[in-house]
């Protein structure tokens, strides 16, 4: 069974790699590259592979799936500017499929720090939409 | 990783197929059947899987609309699928049969790197219709 949380953060950033020239990153990334960059409202849906619990009836409990979000994506990325705020985003590109790399990094490694009695429920999909219109769905190293 | 981007296209078609009486026609395809046509607002997702490059990007924004743009919306949007769109051949203008006819239209025209791994398109928001290719 698959449980999927929603979230919102908003943030500003620029598409540009350190390395190359104003004239390569404008042809590579266009008006994301603007040098005093932009934002979006992210829009995250985490998904949980698992069975439900057979006492609580529960793939993953919600609150601390929140509380995981919360710590891991909307506190540290919500209303930032991820290239000057946001580590690894001084050195990576934030675009959007960097952005759900980053996210599944993240959420991945508290939940495989659960003990393994606690939960056995696993990290499936990052979808992370950068506009409504625009989406990118990761699942993990394995994945590409 | 996968991306998925939304485009929108307005057209008018008419459910009929000359191989069934005007009787039969009427009763398999209802109002879609009404002699002087109908139209709608459809919405387009196309998936895009492969690997992230160099630049951070599984694709290029600007290269992935200008595909969409030539292959699909210049020949589609605000159009009669019935009179004014190449592919049907005699095929029925089913939402089904678009998304064949767009399918088709991008494999044929795909100049981008990551494969082309799905679409939808929805006709209202109520009937959806989607393909996923196979690995």
């Amino acid at each position: 069974m698959f449980l999927t949380r929603k979230a919102e953060f908003s943030a500003s950033h620029i598409c540009a790699h350190p390395e190359w020239s104003e004239e390569r990153n404008r042809a590579v990334y266009g008006a994301n590259a603007n040098p005093h960059g932009h934002g979006h409202n992210y829009v995250l849906e985490v998904t949980l592979e698992g069975e439900p619990d057979p006492v609580t009836g529960m793939v993953f409990d919600l609150r601390e799936l929140k509380e995981i979000l919360n710590q891991e994506v909307i506190d540290p990325m919500d209303h930032r500017f991820l290239n000057r705020e946001v580590p690894p985003f001084d050195q990576v590109v934030p675009t959007t499929e960097n952005l759900a790399i980053e996210i599944w990094r993240r959420v991945d490694e508290r939940l495989r720090a659960l003990p393994r009695e606690q939960t056995a429920a696993k990290l499936a999909n990052v979808r992370l939409y950068e506009t409504a219109d625009l989406f990118v769905d990761y699942g993990g190293p394995q994945c590409g | 990783m996968r991306l998925t981007a939304r485009y929108r296209f307005s057209a008018s078609h008419r459910l009929a197929t000359p191989a069934l009486s005007a009787e039969e026609n009427r009763r398999i395809y209802g109002k879609c059947n009404n002699p002087y046509g109908h139209g709608h607002d459809y919405v387009l997702e196309v998936s895009v899987e492969g690997p992230v490059g160099p630049d951070g990007l599984l694709v290029s924004r600007e290269q992935l609309d200008t595909l969409i743009a030539k292959n699909v919306l210049a020949r589609i949007d605000h159009k009669d699928l019935n009179t004014d769109v190449a592919g049907f051949a005699g095929r029925v203008t089913t939402t089904e049969n678009l998304a064949a006819v767009i399918r088709a239209q991008l494999l044929d025209n795909w100049t981008l790197a990551p494969r082309l791994a799905g679409l939808r398109i929805s006709e209202t928001p109520r009937n959806t219709f989607s393909w996923e290719s196979s690995r």
